[in-house]
């Protein structure tokens, strides 16, 4: 109680309350923080920063570091885009739809988040080697999956899947049947309601899970190197490279590659902020 | 009502025919059974390849068991230090109003948006060679990095945000009415705390636990940066993966690859279950 009381009094910026426990509380998470997130991370941005201008340069502008940003983007990019396509199907069909084993496959969409990425990496790799399920029915066609980017976009489309079913999952679920039945009284086909009245009362929430699942992408590890085939130029990640030059205790490349993915995903999720900001007035909808 | 007076062939106005429904289950459920069943199955069928037998022999391998034992130690320090945290930043910033919570949800929240591997290369940079605190450390006899410790921080990064972000809006919707009931029914703050916060939250603390734990025994990214992979010591189930399918051992990799997959079929069936009786579902990113 008297840690409550003194420190109502030492910061006005709290609001007065009569539970305890405030200071010690907000010291303990602020402190933990610090040490776990904040000083950590700062030690990035610092060593990055103590290269100087033109050796930050040098290091982000080498043909092997842009490669790399380009294909863990472009390859984010494109699973994302995949996963906003039948992300909103498959929402579509547990909302809208009863059909046998609905919850069971309910359940399923969260596999990606609670299956190790190492374990997704093998098992991919697995089955999209020529000699996999379906890198053998590939393969007469002249379709290489494994050890190319496509490989890494199946990888990232796995992992991204969740964040797209369970941000539109919800919104979807509170659309009102009377937006529907105004439609069709107004004379709508059924394609011209769910294409031009629904859908778009969708557009904000799907932006928001393709954030999220680029997001998750542009970083993703385990679930890659195992199927990317990691060859210079055409199928190594960001991350992979960071490790690389870890490995070779090349510290500063390594740190400047981290600080160059933390700023272009934070440019990238920014844009996707305002555009959704701007949907979200456009379209007027709440989400 | 509207059913019984209707024509035969009438349709409802607001659903699809029966053959737009049906298409698009299909489709959603082709995608899933490829893009979810499909490896999954794939894991098991591989650890199989060679029987039972062989599989079992690689699950109960001296180095598999020595994995095994280093991810449940590493689970058992991290995530009951990250539930405590969870627990009480939840406190600190669902229970008060005061200027900058959002801003402090926010930094909560950044682990999830931070590469794994970079999550690995910030604590190399911190204690590693040519940084200040590791020859600190390393001059009290203490090794961070390539040791235990370093794969406890590092995985302590990365599940983080896990209690505290199912924590704050659950005990935000429950509001502090209960607490001042308590309070000013004579109870001290700790009283408050254990017989009336813990009781309200206790399924979503669980289903927070249960996520931590998920992502802690099974992250990979992070912890191959600071492990150094010694054998036996600094080696941990999914590095373990990694090993053996490196030296081309698959149906060894697949097999301890299915021991992870069980838990994580495990964690989704008590998530399910936990769903069930914690009410609607919470959104989950991580």
């Amino acid at each position: 109680m008297t840690a409550a009381q003194a420190s109502s009094t030492r910061w006005r910026w709290r609001q007065p309350g009569v539970l305890p426990g405030f200071g010690p509380a907000l010291g303990f998470t602020i402190c933990y923080l610090s040490f776990i997130v904040l000083i950590p991370l700062a030690g990035l941005g610092l060593r990055s920063a103590s290269l100087g201008w033109a050796e930050f340069w040098r290091i982000a502008t080498d043909p092997r570091v842009v490669a790399a940003l380009s294909i863990s983007f472009w390859t984010s990019f494109v699973a994302a885009v995949i996963n906003a396509v039948f992300g909103v199907i498959v929402a579509w069909a547990l909302v809208r739809y009863d059909f046998p084993g609905r919850r069971i496959v309910d359940a399923a969409i969260d596999l990606p988040f609670a299956l190790p990425t190492a374990v997704a990496g093998i098992a991919l790799t697995a089955i999209y080697a020529p000699t996999g399920w379906i890198g053998q029915l590939l393969a007469p066609l002249g379709i290489r999956v494994a050890y190319t980017p496509i490989g890494i976009v199946i990888a990232l489309v796995f992992i991204g899947l969740p964040f797209m079913v369970r941000t539109v999952q919800p919104v979807m679920e509170e659309i009102g049947k009377e937006v529907e039945e105004a439609a069709a009284t107004l004379g709508a086909s059924r394609l011209q309601t769910i294409f031009r009245v629904l859908l778009p009362g969708l557009v904000p929430a799907i932006l928001t899970g393709f954030a999220l699942a680029f997001g998750r992408a542009v970083g993703e590890y385990g679930s890659v190197i195992f199927i990317a085939g990691n060859i210079p130029f055409v199928s190594e990640i960001a991350p992979l490279l960071i490790y690389i030059r870890l490995e070779e205790f090349n510290y500063p490349a390594a740190a400047t590659i981290g600080c160059l993915m933390l700023i272009l995903a934070f440019v990238i999720l920014l844009s996707i902020n305002l555009i959704q900001f701007w949907s979200r007035r456009r379209l007027g909808h709440a989400s | 009502m509207q059913a019984d007076r209707a024509p035969k062939n009438f349709r409802d106005p607001t659903t699809e025919s029966s053959a737009a429904k049906w298409s698009v289950i299909t489709i959603a459920l082709l995608f899933l059974a490829a893009v979810l069943v499909l490896p999954l199955a794939a894991v098991f069928t591989e650890a199989l390849r060679r029987g039972w037998d062989a599989a079992w022999l690689a699950m109960v391998n001296r180095e598999t068991l020595e994995a095994m034992q280093l991810t449940l130690l590493v689970a058992a320090i991290a995530v009951p230090l990250n539930t405590v945290f969870g627990v009480v930043a939840a406190w600190a910033i669902a229970k008060f109003e005061f200027k900058g919570k959002t801003f402090l949800t926010t930094l909560i929240d950044l682990p999830f948006s931070v590469s794994p591997v970079i999550a690995g290369l910030i604590y190399i940079l911190l204690f590693g060679s040519g940084s200040f605190l590791g020859p600190v450390f390393n001059s009290f006899g203490l090794q961070i990095l390539f040791a235990v410790p370093g794969i406890v921080l590092a995985t302590m990064f990365v599940t983080f945000p896990f209690v505290a972000r199912e924590l704050i809006p659950l005990m935000q919707d429950q509001g502090t009415g209960d607490e001042e009931a308590a309070l000013s029914l004579g109870a001290n703050g700790w009283q408050t705390f254990w017989y009336v916060t813990l009781p309200n939250i206790r399924w979503g603390l669980l289903y927070g636990v249960l996520l931590c734990n998920a992502r802690a025994m099974g992250e990979f990214g992070a912890v191959s940066v600071v492990s150094g992979r010694l054998r036996g010591e600094t080696v941990t189930l999914p590095l373990h993966i990694e090993i053996l399918y490196n030296e081309y051992n698959f149906v060894a990799a697949f097999a301890v690859a299915s021991l992870l997959a069980l838990l994580a079929l495990v964690t989704l069936v008590l998530k399910a279950l936990l769903e069930r009786v914690y009410g609607p579902r919470q959104s989950l990113r991580h």
